[in-house]
């Protein structure tokens, strides 16, 4: 009993919440788990002897890990480091954050830092500071994005359908891997011609064992590789088997059959492993970066990535991922900066996080965008999904900011998808896979995930695998077999990617593949350079884009919306209104009350509503009259005009929206008996109750005021829509034309074109 | 510098096989004309892309890209030796070495011998 018992509701609901499923612990330094900062972080220092460095961070060269010599041979330019270290880390840090001081200068300095020297640097910046800082040093002017696409079921046309969105909603890399190892050669294929079918010039990839891949990218079938993992410490590099080195021989091996190649790090996994002996997670982050530096690849995945979830547990762990990313930018690399895995149980959190690589724009603001429902993600990834796409389109709509992903029309993605399987379903029987059937081509289309397509025998698909990779066929055969069946575009697609291979260009620094004309070409941080230097610089949301990224589909023309198509007029309007002199209520409608539009923001028609309030007033046993008030839209004003016509001196005010109020012609204007502001919260019981009101008020007897009910989303959902109305409302209004009588049109009757009295200004 | 090479210098880029690159066409690819020899990327191309990052600012990708153009030379199964070896590379320095010693006289592949070396070396002291 004792404290559980004694914490309130509210207390008990908010440990229900998202966020408090999340772990959250505290630091513990000495056990690794730090963001900066660790107890064994040595401090910075570097030497260099005769164009050597022989000393990294009090290591001397004859106490070097493999790391270490990696780096000090590979990473920290030996021309530079001298006078890059003499520079304290606040003053390296204000260069990295100065919009004044050119991204390639920073490299070049950054260029002789040793790790512990980097994490000193980045300390120095708070999270505004190194957004705009990694704003400075992404390496290519377009922001781009990297969608993941598997499924549960390895299923070809499922792969294919979802790769083929992924390129029309503008992602630049599709990454796909395996339910069932066997099976990547085929899916590998799938992506392959899905994405082509989508847009030509994405790059993809599959991510399996080394091995397996590097027969891929022989093949021809995969472009970019991202499987080459590094860790900070030597120990859990053996944990993985392999040495800088090999991983570095990797990255050539890559190169020389025309794949680009990115490495993956990040924050945690060392710790993870058990291995982080003291260290912070940046500082053996950093040595990370320095070693993918030194191995000549031209980009990094990193941001925490797979252990995300280890970093956001500990204080300042989002704010440690960021300045990874924004180290590994600072010393050339292209970032792929996370956003993949599964970082929070908490929307709120998430976003927060995503806001840190999404404002400054990176090379890729997420390594890995699920495309499709996270329940087929079988990278564990999944952070934001299928789901998200509009939220993430309507954000950066909202922010002007580019954050990769280009709204597209659910018209435009069921035709790519179509047109995906339909391609594989050739590939597959020009290649002699087992046969993809109609009835599975047609699920994949629409499929929500990949329950919702017929089995598949996968022994029979992974033994086609087999004798696929054992033989020699390339992407040569698909796009002859694309070429056979009809799929020309596709099959030319294939060639042209094909042909950049040969051309290697996008192996350049943060390269992608971008269509020109009916061909394709790269972009890099070689040709294309993000180049900020403040206001005004840099790439900025404008022109074409702006349009792409503002014209979400789901947008509404403001023109049209919740206006009828045609004047409902539902009144005969009489004479100009007289003053009353009985015991009276006088119903007070706004302008466009009934003649130009026709029902409330809450959907009541003006003709129930009117009938609503009546009936209330007159269960009352008081007279009523119905005037229209022409010289003004305000709801207080269209009341307060009322009560001053009315023998009782209580009207009833009612907007065409809704809102509506009952007033007394001896208070102000401003002032009422009783207001209904809520008016998409109110039913026709609310008018009638109205009515009841304004009839006791009008014969001096107590009342109860008109139960509402709070409903805070109302005027988030109707305030466009209030707009508009009121709008209209406004346009109704004549300054100076006095109220006039109406009465009713008998339902039925037709009420659209002016009766024998009315008049249609 | 030129670049990209394939909007700026395509004349200069070859096919694996040595052909031009505009042989690489749909056409000629129904027509059979393109095999297995055809795909990939050429040496010199590696070459080129290795200079245009060190121009760029990329030394070590420069340098990355010079080892891949010498891979070029390598046949897919060799490829996966040497990664083999490598990750043995605490395993004894006299199996890099010979090693070595075929990259540079089968293949001619200085740089990745070189590189073999620094990796026994470094085996050697870990």
């Amino acid at each position: 009993m004792g404290e559980r018992s004694m914490r309130s509701r509210r207390a008990r609901e908010r440990e229900a919440q998202p966020v408090r499923r999340d772990t959250t612990i505290l630091e513990w330094p000495e056990a690794g788990l730090v963001l900066m900062k660790g107890p064994a972080d040595p401090p910075s220092r570097v030497r260099v002897e005769s164009g050597r460095v022989v000393e990294i961070d009090g290591r001397p060269e004859g106490d070097f890990d493999s790391i270490d010599r990696f780096i000090a041979r590979h990473a920290i330019d030996p021309g530079v480091a001298e006078e890059a270290m003499a520079l304290p880390p606040l003053e390296l840090a204000r260069r990295l954050f100065h919009p004044d001081v050119a991204a390639a200068e920073v490299r070049r300095l950054f260029g002789g830092l040793t790790p512990a020297r980097l994490v000193e640097v980045v300390a120095e910046l708070d999270v505004l500071e190194m957004m705009l800082a990694l704003r400075k040093m992404r390496l290519r002017n377009r922001v781009a994005n990297q969608a993941h696409v598997t499924n549960l079921r390895d299923h070809p046309a499922l792969l294919a359908a979802d790769a083929a969105e992924a390129a029309a909603r503008g992602f630049a890399e599709v990454e796909t891997t395996v339910g069932v190892a066997g099976l990547a050669p085929l899916n590998a294929v799938a992506v392959l011609v899905g994405s082509q079918a989508g847009r030509p010039g994405v790059l993809t990839q599959c991510a399996v064992e080394e091995g397996v891949n590097l027969r891929l990218a022989m093949k021809g079938l995969v472009s970019y590789a991202e499987t080459l993992s590094v860790y900070g410490d030597e120990e859990s590099f053996r944990d993985g088997d392999d040495t800088p080195w090999s991983k570095a021989f990797l990255a050539s091996a890559y190169a020389s059959r025309g794949v680009k190649v990115r490495f993956t790090s990040g924050s945690g996994s060392e710790v993870l492993l058990g291995h982080a002996h003291g260290h912070s997670m940046l500082y053996l982050e950093a040595r990370c970066i320095l070693l993918v530096k030194g191995a000549g690849s031209q980009g990094i995945q990193n941001g925490a990535i797979s252990c995300i979830a280890l970093p956001l547990s500990l204080p300042g762990g989002i704010r440690g991922v960021l300045a990874e990313n924004l180290l590994a930018a600072s010393v050339g690399l292209e970032v792929a900066s996370g956003n993949d895995a599964m970082a929070s149980h908490s929307d709120i959190r998430k976003t927060a996080k995503l806001m840190l690589q999404m404002l400054p724009g990176t090379d890729f603001v997420t390594s890995g965008f699920s495309v499709m429902p996270r329940e087929d993600n079988l990278f564990g990834g999944g952070n934001f999904d299928a789901n998200d796409l509009d939220a993430w389109t309507a954000v950066q709509r909202d922010l002007g900011v580019d954050g990769g992903i280009t709204p597209v029309g659910e018209d435009e993605v069921r035709r790519v998808r179509q047109r995906a399987v339909a391609a594989v379903q050739a590939v597959w029987t020009e290649m002699g896979f087992p046969p993809i059937g109609d009835e599975e081509a047609e699920a994949a289309v629409d499929a929500r995930d990949s329950r919702d397509l017929p089995p598949r025998a996968r022994a029979a698909d992974a033994a086609a695998a087999r004798r696929f990779l054992d033989s020699p066929a390339t992407i040569l055969d698909l796009a002859g077999a694309l070429g056979r069946t009809g799929f020309v575009r596709e099959a030319e697609a294939l060639v042209a990617l094909t042909r950049q291979r040969a051309a290697g260009d996008y192996l350049q620094p943060s390269g992608i593949l971008v269509e020109d004309g009916s061909d394709l070409v790269a972009e890099s941080a070689v040709n294309e350079p993000h180049l900020y230097r403040g206001p005004g610089t840099g790439c900025r949301v404008e022109g074409r884009r702006r349009r792409e990224l503002e014209e979400v589909p789901f947008a509404q023309d403001p023109r049209t919306l919740g206006r009828p198509a045609e004047a409902p007029d539902i009144f005969v309007e009489g004479g100009t209104a007289r003053p009353g002199r009985e015991t009276e209520v006088v119903v007070a409608l706004g302008p466009a009350f009934g003649r130009r539009l026709g029902s409330t923001l809450g959907g009541l028609s003006h003709r129930e509503v009117v009938l609503a309030v009546l009936e209330g007033i007159r269960g009352e046993r008081v007279p009523a009259r119905v005037v229209r008030v022409r010289d003004t839209a305000d709801c207080a004003f269209i009341g307060h005009e009322g009560a001053r016509l009315s023998g009782s001196g209580v009207a009833i005010g009612i907007q065409s929206r809704g809102t509506a109020v009952i007033h007394r012609k001896d208070l102000a204007p401003l002032d009422n008996l009783e207001l209904l502001s809520h008016a998409p919260n109110l039913t026709l019981d609310s008018y009638r109750i109205l009515g009841r009101n304004a009839a006791c008020y009008a014969r001096g007897m107590p009342t109860e005021p008109v139960p509402v009910r709070i409903d805070n989303m109302a005027r988030l959902k109707f305030i466009v829509q209030s707009t508009l109305l009121h709008r209209v409302e406004v346009e109704a209004a004549t300054p100076g034309a006095p109220a006039l009588e109406v009465v009713l049109r008998a339902a039925g009757a037709p009420e659209a074109g002016a009766g024998p009295l009315g008049e249609d200004r | 510098m030129k670049y990209p090479l394939y909007r700026e210098a395509r004349p200069r880029i070859a096919l694996p096989s040595g052909r031009p690159i505009e042989d690489f066409s749909l056409a000629n690819l129904q027509a059979g004309r393109l095999g297995p020899e055809d795909l990939g990327i050429h040496e010199r191309t590696l070459d080129e892309q290795s200079r245009i990052a060190e121009e760029a600012g990329f030394p070590a990708l420069a340098r990355n890209l010079a080892r891949a153009a010498e891979l070029t030379r390598l046949p897919d199964a060799k490829i996966l030796e040497v990664y083999e070896a490598l990750r043995r590379q605490g395993e004894g320095g006299a199996a890099l070495e010979a090693l070595a010693r075929e990259l540079e006289r089968a293949y001619g592949a200085s740089l990745t011998a070189a590189f073999v070396r620094e990796a026994a070396a470094a085996g050697a002291k870990s």
